[in-house]
């Protein structure tokens, strides 16, 4: 506790204006800026997959049951920075059984479940069942187990089964889609809802942490592929890939539309909060807001992929650009949650004055603790590529 | 058809999922359904008359900044002592000649508060003592996921330190700044309007040492009491009133300088 006054005092003396006295904490630091980057991450997977599934963009197989698998490994670690940043984590059940139904944070919790169990894992399972059945006569040992384990007893492997769970999962797949813009649109409301906060208070939140959510999403899917084709040293799809680049201009066109638009209504509306938000994003979010994300993560991503759609360089320049533009994206949007976040506490609501936030290395905030998040849900993308490789599927219909 | 379609060992594991979801479902779904339940009986007026409503009157004119109301509330209420916890605070508003507003709040303005600007540069001064608004539509209450804050059948906004979560949800919602996560109890904390001590017939630490009188504490519903009688004889103001929170801490000679 000692350290946390250090750490307030010093914060204390940076003041700029005139704060209310309980605002020199940011309650909200770095876990909950994690929160959205990979709630959305695995929002954005998930509709790349269904692109394929639903939409019939047959150019995507590839990416199929790698984009199924990403949104898994990151929904797993979605809420760990959400729990770890309360302060009472062992009473965090209490969301589901006394849920308040006006509390949009409450409501989340069983958006959450819904997709994770619903959605995600039934889909999978009905994408996988078939080849469980096939591999656990095949393997030994721990794969063996896990595989006959996660059939939950059913060994059909003719035909009509496997018509059966693709009908099935197309039908889950459909779900699916509204299922996975509920998730992330809700994320968006968490913070859209919030009147008390000029910064977060708009209705367009929850439709820009979508698209958002989907830009990041696709790029992480488009990095992924290439990585994992590299480790496997077999060929990458460039019609797949180009595709996927595509899809990501289009969606980031959207969605620097819409946060555009945003910013225009602000300023010409130029409300009472308008002076203290026009210090906010030339000062204190200069370089995470005009630098990182929209010059970094938007509009060099935008001038490149764009290029790319009327002139085509040789295979090798693309790929070396999507895996920079992909890793670019990655970071503007995370940048983008940043500003949301951090940005949104950041100044007073007094609209008087600004507080000052540092990020610290230890701890359950810290940054060490934010990489570890980060990092994780990619171990746990290979441990399930280990276990239920995609690419290793015996597909019926080929 | 079915059996065409769906064999045995299949549509048992349907049959057990569907059991095991709905049931699960339906577990979840009854305590929320009863608290509803709950709510619809509170919500009967005539209950609600029996209680008393309570509410703050503040008069700006009055105020001079000594800063007893927050040294007193933190003696109290046990808030932690550094500057960065507060429950109430006071506000020292300077409007300087050149129309330039300097807003002060050391250590909430306990200890008193200086004027740091030169007389002949002032244009004018004044105080406002701040604090839960104890609103009627309370934002906090709203966001709360697990229901730890509420407001009481007297209109007090509590919150239940055994039960809070520590998700600073409604310290993000609350648009005064009148929440702060308690460093001992891990919990939001806030004003109570001294809920133990209005409890008791007795008035809150804050109203009870103001020397000047600027605080008037009383029942909204009781048409004698002191607070009623400083609404019909003063023209009043709520702070924020644009966020529709219904608030009912009233200031008398609010300037359009606070926020």
């Amino acid at each position: 506790m000692e350290e946390h006054f250090q750490h307030l005092y010093q914060a204390l003396s940076q003041v700029d204006g005139y704060i209310y006295p309980n605002e020199i904490d940011l309650h909200w630091g770095l876990m909950i800026v994690l929160y959205p980057y990979i709630t959305g991450l695995v929002a954005g997977a998930f509709i790349l997959a269904s692109l394929e599934r639903v939409f019939h963009v047959k150019v995507l197989k590839p990416t199929y049951g790698l984009a199924l698998l990403t949104a898994l490994a990151f929904l797993v670690v979605a809420t760990m920075p959400l729990v770890s940043h309360l302060q009472h984590p062992l009473r965090s059940y209490e969301i589901f059984m006394t849920p308040n139904p006006t509390s949009a944070m409450a409501i989340f919790g069983f958006v959450y479940l819904w997709y994770l169990m619903a959605v995600l894992l039934l889909e999978i399972w009905f994408d996988y069942r078939r080849d469980f059945v096939i591999w656990s006569k095949t393997s030994k040992g721990f794969k063996k187990l896990f595989y006959q384990l996660i059939t939950l007893g059913i060994n059909d492997t003719d035909e009509k089964s496997a018509k059966l769970d693709d009908r099935l999962g197309y039908f889950i797949t459909v779900i699916g889609i509204p299922s996975a813009f509920l998730l992330h649109g809700y994320v968006g409301f968490i913070f859209g809802s919030i009147k008390a906060n000029p910064w977060w208070s708009t209705v367009l939140m929850p439709i820009i942490f979508l698209f958002s959510a989907m830009v990041s999403g696709v790029a992480l899917v488009m990095l992924i592929y290439m990585v994992v084709s590299w480790i496997r040293k077999v060929d990458i799809d460039m019609k797949c890939l180009d595709t996927i680049a595509r899809y990501l201009l289009f969606i980031l066109i959207i969605d620097f539309t819409l946060e555009s638009l945003d910013q225009i209504h602000r300023i010409y509306e130029a409300e009472e909060s308008f002076d203290i938000i026009s210090v906010l994003v030339s000062g204190k979010l200069n370089i995470t807001l005009l630098v990182m994300q929209v010059a970094l993560g938007t509009i060099i991503p935008l001038i490149v992929l764009g290029l790319f759609q009327f002139y085509k360089p040789s295979e090798k320049v693309r790929k070396f650009f999507y895996f920079l533009i992909g890793g670019m994206v990655l970071v503007g949007i995370f940048f983008m949650r940043w500003n949301v976040v951090i940005g949104g506490q950041l100044f007073s609501k007094s609209l008087s004055g600004f507080t000052s936030f540092k990020t610290v290395y230890s701890g359950m905030e810290g940054s060490v603790m934010a990489a570890v998040w980060l990092i994780l849900p990619l171990f746990i993308l290979a441990f399930l590529l280990w276990l239920m490789p995609p690419w290793k599927k015996i597909s019926y219909n080929e | 058809m079915g059996t065409n379609r769906i064999s045995n060992n299949r549509r048992k594991f349907f049959k057990a999922s569907a059991a095991l979801i709905g049931g699960t479902f339906a577990i979840s779904i009854m305590k929320p359904l009863g608290l509803m339940a709950q709510t619809d009986s509170d919500d009967n007026t005539n209950e609600k008359d029996k209680f008393p409503l309570w509410g703050m009157g503040v008069d700006i004119e009055k105020c001079v900044g000594c800063g007893k109301c927050a040294e007193a509330c933190k003696i109290e209420n046990d808030v932690p002592k550094e500057p960065f916890y507060f429950r109430t605070w006071i506000e020292q508003y300077t409007v300087k000649n050149d129309g330039e507003v300097k807003i002060e709040s050391p250590n909430g303005g306990i200890g008193g508060l200086n004027q740091s600007v030169p007389d002949e540069d002032i244009f004018k001064s004044f105080m406002v003592p701040k604090l839960c608004n104890h609103c009627t539509n309370a934002p906090c209450v709203q966001a709360c996921p697990v229901g730890a804050t509420y407001i009481s059948p007297e209109g007090v906004v509590l919150v239940d330190d055994s039960y809070c979560i520590g998700c600073s949800y409604c310290i993000q919602a609350c648009p005064y700044g009148a929440r702060f996560m308690n460093p001992v109890t891990k919990a939001a904390d806030k004003c109570t309007f001294c809920y133990h001590r209005i409890s008791e017939g007795l008035q809150p630490a804050c109203v009870e040492v103001c020397p000047t009188d600027a605080r008037i504490f009383g029942d909204l519903r009781d048409k004698k009491s002191d607070l009623v009688k400083f609404l019909q004889e003063n023209p009043t103001e709520i702070l924020k009133p644009h966020l529709n929170t219904k608030s009912r801490v009233f200031y008398n000679g609010l300037s359009s300088e606070v926020r």
